[in-house]
């Protein structure tokens, strides 16, 4: 049997958030830790949380499993558990919880909304498309496969005591992705929007966003490609 | 784009380079005075003084003196502006940070004052 311990709110009812622990029987299989919270869900309809495709590609069901956050659907419970015989689940840090694992993203869709997340080209468009060599596409890979979990942003304390000011993780990671396409003409606009002392200097390096991103990616990097095109571009 | 009057430099890339400039002169000076003690067996009043009193070492203190003062005042208002804010601690935050901001901006330049007067008076 598994002891797994979930965070409990909901503003209706509860004065205050609680830990409620419940035992699942997993046959001894390495479930995901989504067929977890879906067994409990069946047992008790209270419980929500978000979950959308369940093969990490919607980003719906980031969550804080024993202390690491991470997509429940692709964390399988040995890795999730590590040396501990406890699951604890708890909703995304940083960010007001709504009910239960459920949290309010308005803060983070506001930072990446921030970086005008779309290409801006003022030329005349061509007749078909506007083409990118493969070299100029390959610049975009470690970029593009982010899925605004927010796994990254909420596990940074930078934006859990700034997140109207700083950017965060992923944001940066996707300002970058605009700031290198060669079919953006909008390089010097965007670096100055960013060029302040909170949207991009408040990384301090510590690669939180890096150890829990699902996906792989390293905003660490990015953030530090955006820091040297603000420094290239001032001095 | 997010600004803030304390804030000591222009700009991010300012704040940035000040803080990466200062701390390479101050580990300089580190290095060239742990050289002294390390270089000297026997210091005496006389050694100490004669090293610190030379022209080209009252230029260095001076210069690592004010490194300090610019790191400070831009590592405490980053510090003041993470925990010290409406965010963290409610309406009282910003009366809080601006306490704080005066309180260590005035030590710093006593500091200052009071190291210029050591190294130049």
């Amino acid at each position: 049997m598994l002891t797994v311990s979930i965070y409990r709110y909901n503003p209706e009812i509860d004065k205050e958030p609680y830990m409620k622990d419940y035992e699942v029987d997993t046959q001894g299989k390495d479930l995901m830790v989504l067929d977890v919270l879906e067994m409990l869900k069946a047992r008790d309809s209270g419980l929500v949380y978000r979950r959308s495709c369940r093969e990490g590609v919607c980003g719906s069901d980031g969550m804080n499993m024993n202390g690491k956050n991470g997509l429940a659907c692709i964390t399988p419970l040995s890795e999730a558990l590590g040396k501990s015989k406890k699951l604890i689940i708890r909703p995304l840090p940083g960010l007001p919880v709504i009910r239960d694992l459920i949290v309010d993203m308005g803060m983070f869709y506001k930072q990446y909304e921030k970086i005008k997340p779309f290409l801006i080209n003022d030329t005349p468009a061509p007749a078909i498309e506007r083409l990118q060599s493969p070299e100029e596409r390959a610049h975009l890979d470690g970029l593009y496969e982010c899925i605004l979990c927010a796994c990254c942003s909420t596990a940074c304390p930078s934006f859990w005591w700034n997140p109207d000011r700083f950017i965060g993780p992923s944001g940066l990671l996707q300002a970058y992705r605009f700031l290198i396409d060669s079919r953006d003409t909008a390089t010097e606009e965007r670096l100055s929007d960013l060029d302040d002392p909170f949207s991009v200097f408040r990384c301090h390096g510590i690669q939180n966003c890096v150890q829990v991103c699902p996906k792989g990616l390293n905003p660490t990097k990015a953030i530090g490609h955006i820091r040297n095109m603000l420094i290239s571009q001032s001095v | 784009m997010v600004t803030q009057v304390t804030n000591f430099g222009r700009n991010g890339v300012s704040n940035w380079l000040i803080q990466r400039f200062t701390s390479v002169v101050m580990l300089a000076y580190f290095l060239c005075v742990a050289c002294f003690f390390v270089c000297n067996d026997n210091i005496s009043y006389e050694l100490f003084n004669a090293y610190f009193s030379s022209t080209p070492m009252t230029i260095f203190s001076t210069a690592a003196l004010l490194a300090i003062i610019a790191h400070a005042w831009i590592g405490l208002w980053a510090v003041s502006t993470d925990y010290l804010t409406t965010r963290m601690m409610g309406n009282k935050g910003t009366v809080l940070r601006l306490l704080f901001q005066t309180a260590y901006s005035s030590v710093l330049f006593i500091y200052l004052v009071w190291g210029l007067k050591i190294l130049w008076g």
